[in-house]
């Protein structure tokens, strides 16, 4: 497997609508593998490979390459950034965080005030992200400005590591799946034209699967995810939603779709037949990239299927190796025995 | 001498109060280089001596700076994850999401988790996570983490040294190991410089927890005079005004019932006298630093405090100017070559005329 390039995926800067970092990485990549390929007007990199039977069977697998992060939306007359959030960040992960600002990868501080000079009622009590600011150690606000413009997008500045059968690093979600998905791309041809897609925007609406679906409408489609996974411990027992370890996580129903239940089930009898361990996530938590997809035009037979992986949406996220492998093994055979049948309609 | 490159191997080493052994082999080995003896007291001080020219007995000046870390020791193993609580004082709040080093039989990076946003209530996102409700994961099953982690093994916050805009440069443990750098600093200056003193330069081990490597060994030295190297509240969001003390504008030289009247005038002095920038901070008690512990003593000692003005304490990402080190070094050192025996004059409290019956 080749964990250079997650390695490579996860440290580059994109946080949704600011994913040029990652889209040249993707690019790279493929461009020599594929039959064709193009940016459309979101920076969807939409790539095809053409099929060796079954003509005109369209199946479309998405990832995306945005994540999480910050836009800086002024400097202050100290030099000191304010920022707002893009996609769904707890508050509580930001204090005291590194991040990294802009395509010249400014390095910032998310600073709050000292613990000494703190009351326990202020311990107390969730700091939002609109006390907190960014510290690039500009003195005035001209200064600030020079490095650092209004709208510029900041990341966690977290370096990707090996851990021996664990790997840790950001934007897990969905680098991983981005991963995955040109791991694919090597192994294709496949019997029918495939339609990688890397997509943009999905952590602020699922924003560019929708417009590259309309535009590839394929016959059934996959979403590759580096899911949610809550498996550490807790006070209570609740919901793991994923486990590290278990294998590729399938999704039969989360906030955004219904999986198309001939595609799970091609997915369950694939993993059976080839003994690759699989498990399900567990329904109702999340959305992906299938909830537009599945929805473009008249309808895309659609199923996400992930790796699971902790603490997303947080400064470091972390995954097993072992179910990388089995999610790329997984999708690899289940795309050699799809075929038209699987999800015709019947009149 | 270079002063970052110091900082960066003495930020990024661990060293939790009590468990300073690597911190203090870098020290060590540095302060060697500077120093005519070093040692290590029995509480793992390490203690420099740089003779002095003047006629034996000679007078004594003990720097401290110390070389501790706060940092979190496990309580508990908790199917494959970790249980914790602190060494020191944290803001419980800066911890999910950081990465960390857990010191077990070897070393293992590891993350302190945090349940993803998609699955909490939003009740759960307006309340801190307590320190009891967090974990560490090193990626390991129970069956594999019991092979090499132990409860009380000690765990260091890891974070990258980072040098920022203007000289500023941010990273862990710079409280107080910035403050090392700054003593280094003054015994590199002082091969250079005539100083009368001895001069016993200290690296002090379990400030956080008590200021008790500088109470033995300012007992052991039994000093004329000590000064203290701390870090100050540096200016930023939530530090109030009389506080604060600006990053890149010197050592605040700090003044109050802690500090000797006559210590912070010299220190005053020799700072306009060489053209050093400096700043004033007050203190209306014992201060938290290594100060209050040589002042109170034996009998009691003169002491002297200064601060290098840092902003994010307690944090991994704790930022001060490079410039102040080097102004710190340098004021202490033109200090020391300042000592004579009339200095011990203006320590002595002037008294009305006249004897005692």
């Amino acid at each position: 497997m080749n964990w250079n390039r997650l390695e490579a995926l996860s440290n580059a800067l994109g946080p949704s609508g600011g994913e040029d970092a990652v889209r040249q990485i993707v690019v790279e990549a493929i461009k020599e593998r594929v039959d064709e390929f193009r940016v459309d007007h979101l920076g969807n990199v939409i790539a095809m490979q053409k099929g060796t039977a079954h003509v005109g069977f369209k199946v479309m697998v998405a990832a995306h390459m945005d994540e999480v992060g910050l836009m800086i939306s002024h400097a202050d007359e100290s030099g000191l950034l304010h920022f707002d959030k893009v996609g769904g960040i707890d508050d509580r992960v930001l204090p005291a965080k590194t991040v990294r600002i802009g395509q010249n990868r400014v390095p910032g501080l998310i600073c709050i005030k000292p613990v000494h000079l703190t009351t326990p009622e202020e311990r107390g009590q969730v700091i939002s992200y609109t006390q907190m600011v960014i510290d690039i150690g500009a003195n005035s606000k001209a200064e600030a400005e020079k490095l650092v413009k209004q709208g510029d997008y900041a990341a966690f500045d977290t370096t990707f590591e090996d851990l021996g059968g664990t790997v840790k690093g950001k934007s897990f979600d969905d680098r991983a799946g981005c991963a995955v998905l040109i791991e694919l791309i090597e192994q294709g041809p496949y019997p029918f034209d495939f339609y990688p897609v890397f997509t943009t925007m999905e952590e602020v609406g699922l924003r560019g699967a929708r417009v590259a679906a309309f535009s590839v409408m394929p016959h059934a489609a996959f979403v590759l995810e580096g899911t949610i996974c809550d498996d550490g411990p807790k006070e209570r027992d609740l919901s793991p939603t994923t486990e590290v370890g278990k294998g590729p996580a399938i999704s039969v129903m989360d906030q955004s779709v219904i999986a198309d239940p001939r595609l799970v089930r091609l997915l369950i009898d694939t993993a059976e037949a080839e003994g690759i361990p699989y498990q399900f996530k567990q329904p109702g938590k999340g959305g992906t990239d299938a909830g537009a997809i599945h929805l473009a035009q008249t309808g895309v037979p659609t199923v996400p299927i992930s790796v699971p992986c902790r603490y997303i949406h947080s400064p470091v996220s972390l995954l097993s190796k072992a179910d990388f492998e089995n999610t790329v093994k997984l999708m690899a055979a289940t795309l050699r025995r799809l075929t038209p049948d699987v999800v015709a309609r019947r009149e | 001498m270079e002063l970052v490159p110091f900082l960066k191997v003495l930020s990024e080493a661990s060293g939790v109060s009590g468990y300073e052994t690597e911190v203090r082999e870098i020290v060590r080995e540095r302060f060697a280089t500077l120093a005519d003896e070093v040692c290590v007291d029995a509480l793992g001080n390490v203690i420099a001596l740089k003779r002095g020219i003047g006629p034996e007995p000679r007078r004594r000046i003990m720097l401290a700076g110390h070389m501790d870390e706060i940092g979190l020791i496990v309580t508990r193993l908790d199917k494959g994850f970790l249980r914790f609580t602190q060494v020191g004082g944290f803001d419980v709040r800066t911890l999910m999401g950081q990465q960390v080093i857990v010191h077990g039989r070897k070393a293992l990076p590891g993350i302190i988790g945090c349940r993803p946003p998609h699955v909490l209530s939003e009740a759960d996102r307006h309340k801190p996570v307590p320190m009891d409700e967090l974990f560490i994961d090193v990626g390991l099953s129970q069956q594999e983490l019991e092979q090499v982690v132990r409860v009380g093994d000690l765990i260091t916050i890891r974070h990258p040294f980072i040098e920022l805009q203007n000289e500023l440069v941010s990273g862990k443990a710079f409280d107080d190991r910035a403050a090392v750098v700054c003593i280094a600093e003054c015994l590199d200056l002082l091969q250079g410089l005539r100083h009368e003193w001895d001069v016993y330069a200290v690296a002090t081990v379990q400030e956080e927890v008590g200021l008790r490597g500088a109470i033995t060994s300012t007992y052991g030295i039994a000093p004329d005079v000590g000064i203290a190297v701390d870090v100050g509240f540096g200016k930023q969001p939530g530090v109030p005004e009389g506080i604060a003390i600006e990053l890149n504008k010197g050592p605040a030289l700090c003044m109050g019932p802690n500090i000797h009247p006559a210590v912070f005038d010299m220190l005053k002095a020799t700072a306009t006298r060489y053209e050093i920038p400096f700043q004033v901070e007050i203190s209306t008690r014992g201060t938290g630093t290594d100060a209050n512990a040589i002042q109170l003593t034996r009998e009691g000692i003169p002491t002297g405090l200064l601060s290098i003005p840092l902003r994010s304490m307690h944090t991994p990402i704790e930022t001060l100017s490079v410039k102040d080190l080097a102004r710190t070094g340098r004021l202490l050192a033109h200090f020391i070559a300042g000592l004579d025996e009339r200095f011990i004059d203006k320590l002595t409290w002037k008294m009305p005329a006249g004897e005692a019956k």
